[in-house]
């Protein structure tokens, strides 16, 4: 058997995209500098930017579509998609992580709160340390947040409502019902959007503009990162619609959209924390909008 | 046991131009790599150049630093386009150190370590044909570039008081988000972001491939030590990556786009940035000296003839290491306004480090006890590293008391500390695994007699550049100065000599690589004799383009060391 492979893994040709990839998040994250300053290098400096995230995307597709043509042709023995899996879970730990990041800043913020006074007519904040009288508080005196027991309490619901339309869908997947999963999944990406909208609305009518204080850099940066997660998210699950339309997926190899499936969850528990923590926790005490 | 490959057909000279050995054309090949040996190779190449820029970056400020006074800042400031001024002069000095630091970690020590020998070795010492995602293998390759280029980049823009991102490698805030308000920081920030990108997909890589796709029989308390080393070291990188990410995202933001987060009148805290720098820090120098501590492993084993002292102990002190690193971080911090509950605990977790790193040292000891040692290259680089990174570590439990680190902290006591544990401890286990596996990777036998004298005047070099950096910190010295009172002149001038010895030996290492590329002898399937008893040494040298094809057996009669093909 000198010269054929005898194992199940899958070795791949050559490929582009990599490449492509690479130098196309360099010269997005490059734009991006180049437009933050645009005292240094004009405002048409921000088309660099535009043009790396066209490679991105671009790569991005072609990537995955590489994978769902490989997947499709048998290359996905049961050991590469037992690779496919660990790489999931890997991934979704190292996300796990980022938002520590987030979380530990909030908490810091909210545990050792400074003194700080927030005037809504300017959206400033001026911290008040050593000034008589002023006592530490994690909302700046004088600012409203917004009431976790209305809005964001049916985000909440909404997340968890997508948590079981998505399990329906597996379901019906795995018991061979193909218009079962395109239902689940239709209902999963519309209660997606449907939560990304609300909270696009939230973002727009909220009591406090974007940064100036710990409470509202913690709250945008958190909450806007996971709303980033949900859009992938979203965008995965319309994937996975559109290959159960083209007759992807079996009830025995159905990875990509247990990836997403996943996915999807973890973006839900992610919530279910900054919901408790920073909606319900954080602003208790505080006067609502 | 057979000492070559014959147990394993894939190898045999019958099918030598078959599909296994078919490369792709040279751009195919070099630019769309989906082979762990190719992208090994680049990564080794890459991090050598970032090694002779960091390296050089480095000679600059030892000439700068030979006496007191400035020198040539004003001249460099000059050449990079900066104003003529003091400042413009100092802030080249922040530039320098904060290049040279992110160059030697990022750009060399972890691209050489895990990008390099643990591309080219994990698949072969499990007996995998390659890892388990080629096409990111490559992705994490050309990510690590482009970070490279967008710090380079950064030189070339205004920083603070002049070009260039001068912040330090730890981007403290608010030094750097109000402190340095030009582009170039943004772009060393965006530096990291892409090589931590990068990092952390390699992470998955390799967990995945280690998990995966070990060969029958290869169970995980069979592994080679190297593969352990690998597999904790991208845990670290998983867990440890994404905290920096978020971290060096707050500095975005708050330079950017008026968040908070570092800035105390908005109610922010420059030391929540230390906190969380530091926690992914931390692991991150063991992430730079966990695959050296296998290669050492691997080396000493082999040249003591002996199986390694220990397996398990070294095995699970490893990843005692490792988690333990998690949760020490802000001994780096000693001097922020800690209370002293959290110093004492600090200081507590820190010591408990060097448990499993002593059990470490001591079963390298206890391997060549009693051993039939030969003393080749590989193997004097071994015991130069055992020696002075436990002098290194030795120097670390000093730092670790937070009551004595009050008095190092910022001192040039610490700066000897960590260039013992990395330019000597990281770099000697590189270059023992380099002359290691050389032969592995190009087929040509390296020059003994040149690896020898390599090591001495290398050797000598950083011993004489670094150990009086131990007085100059004790005499008070702070790092990150580029100007001393007249006192200190004396350590200072013999550590500029030192670094001249430390480049002069480099000479060896080019030549010694270029005969062996011109004019070596060809490399035997194992040049190491019956010690190298691990699955890379069954293949020929160099290994066929895709390896493995009949997957090798790993049997009840194989123990822990000897991977070797069972003949009757």
């Amino acid at each position: 058997m000198a010269g054929k492979v005898n194992h199940d893994y899958h070795i791949l040709e050559p490929d582009i995209w990599p490449l492509v990839g690479s130098i196309s998040a360099l010269t997005f994250t490059s734009g991006m500098v180049l437009s933050f300053h645009p005292d240094l290098f004009g405002t048409a400096a921000s088309f660099v930017m535009w043009a790396g995230l066209a490679g991105l995307i671009a790569t991005f597709f072609m990537w995955f579509k590489n994978i769902v043509v490989e997947a499709e042709r048998g290359d996905h023995t049961p050991v590469v998609q037992l690779h496919m899996r660990y790489g999931m879970i890997l991934f979704i730990a190292s996300e796990v992580m980022f938002f520590v990041g987030w979380f530990w800043s909030f908490f810091d913020f909210a545990l050792f709160p400074a003194a700080l006074q927030y005037d809504a007519d300017t959206g400033t904040t001026s911290n008040l340390l050593g000034v008589v009288g002023s006592t530490a508080a994690f909302i700046p005196e004088g600012m409203d947040v917004l009431d976790p027991f209305a809005l964001p309490l049916l985000n909440t619901l909404i997340l968890l409502c997508s948590g079981t339309t998505v399990t329906w869908a597996h379901h019906s997947l795995i018991h061979g019902d193909r218009e079962g999963l395109k239902q689940g999944l239709w209902a999963t990406i519309a209660l997606g959007a449907l939560f990304s909208c609300i909270q696009a609305y939230e973002y727009a009518v909220a009591p406090f503009g974007f940064g100036g204080n710990t409470y509202s850099s913690a709250f945008y940066m958190a909450t806007g990162f996971h709303g980033f997660h949900v859009l992938v998210g979203t965008i995965f699950l319309a994937v996975c619609l559109y290959r159960a339309y083209l007759g992807h997926f079996t009830p025995r190899q159905h990875f990509g959209f247990e990836a997403a499936a996943w996915y999807w969850h973890f973006v839900d528990v992610v919530w279910l924390f900054l919901f408790v923590a920073i909606y319900v926790w954080g602003g208790w005490g505080a006067e609502y909008h | 046991m057979a000492t070559t490959a014959e147990g394993f057909d894939i190898h045999s000279d019958d099918h030598a131009h078959d599909h296994a050995d078919h490369k792709p054309g040279f751009f195919a090949r070099w630019f769309m790599s989906t082979n762990h040996k190719d992208i090994g190779t680049m990564y080794l190449i890459f991090a050598i150049i970032a090694g002779i820029i960091g390296g050089a970056i480095s000679g600059i400020m030892r000439l700068e630093l030979a006496e007191p006074g400035i020198q040539y800042l004003q001249w460099w400031a000059q050449f990079m386009g900066g104003g003529n001024d003091l400042n413009t002069a100092l802030h080249m000095w922040n530039v320098f150190i904060t290049a040279h630091g992110l160059i030697m970690v990022f750009f060399m020590v972890m691209p050489a370590m895990i990008g390099g020998f643990g591309n080219w070795f994990v698949p072969l010492m499990i007996g995998a044909p390659d890892m388990a995602f080629p096409r990111m293998n490559n992705v994490s390759f050309w990510l690590t570039v482009a970070g490279f280029f967008s710090l380079l980049f950064s030189l070339f823009v205004p920083g603070g008081s002049g070009p260039g991102a001068g912040t330090g490698w730890t981007v403290y805030a608010p030094l750097s988000t109000s402190g340095s308000v030009g582009p170039a920081v943004d772009f060393a920030i965006f530096s990291l972001h892409l090589a931590g990108a990068g990092s952390i997909l390699g992470a998955t890589n390799f967990i995945t491939t280690i998990f995966n796709m070990r060969a029958p029989g290869m169970t995980l308390h069979k592994m080679p030590l190297f593969v352990w080393s690998v597999l904790v070291t991208a845990f670290l990188l998983l867990l440890a990556l994404p905290v920096l990410a978020a971290a060096i995202t707050m500095l975005l933001t708050d330079r950017n786009f008026g968040t908070t987060f570092f800035d105390p009148a908005g109610g922010g805290d420059p030391v929540l940035y230390q906190h969380l720098f530091w926690f992914f820090g931390h692991p991150e120098v063991y992430i730079m000296i966990l695959p050296g501590f296998g290669m050492i492993s691997q080396i000493v084993a082999t040249f003591s003839k002996k199986p390694v002292f220990g397996y398990l102990g070294m095995a699970y002190a490893m990843v005692a290491i490792g988690v333990v690193g998690f949760i020490v971080w802000a001994h780096h911090m000693y001097t922020v306004g800690l209370d002293v509950n959290t110093k004492m605990y600090f200081t507590a977790a820190t010591m408990v480090i060097a448990v499993p790193t002593g059990v470490k040292i001591f079963s390298w000891i206890a391997t060549m006890w009693g051993g039939s040692i030969s003393f080749k290259s590989p193997m004097v680089w071994s015991m130069g590293f055992i020696f002075l990174f436990t002098v290194g570590g030795v120097t670390g439990v000093v730092l670790a008391n937070g009551g004595i680190d009050d008095n190092l902290h910022d001192t040039y006591y610490v700066v000897a500390h960590f260039h013992y544990v990395l330019s000597m401890g990281a770099v000697f286990s590189l270059f023992a695994g380099f002359y290691y596996w050389f032969p592995k990777m190009s087929g040509r036998m390296h020059s003994e007699l040149l690896s020898h004298l390599h090591f001495w005047t290398f050797f000598v070099g950083v011993n004489v550049i670094f150990f009086p950096q131990h007085f100059l910190g004790m005499q008070g010295m702070p790092r990150r100065y580029p100007d001393y009172p007249e006192a200190f002149t004396l350590w200072h001038q013999v550590s500029t000599y030192g670094y001249y010895i430390m480049a002069g030996s480099m000479i060896f290492f080019f030549v010694n690589i270029a005969y062996a590329l011109l004019a070596g002898k060809k490399a035997a399937a194992n040049p190491w004799g019956e010690g190298a008893t691990t699955l890379e040494w069954t293949l020929p040298s160099p290994p066929p383009y895709h390896q493995f094809e009949t997957l090798p057996v790993i049997t009840d009669a194989h123990d822990y060391h000897d991977h070797r093909p069972v003949t009757a």
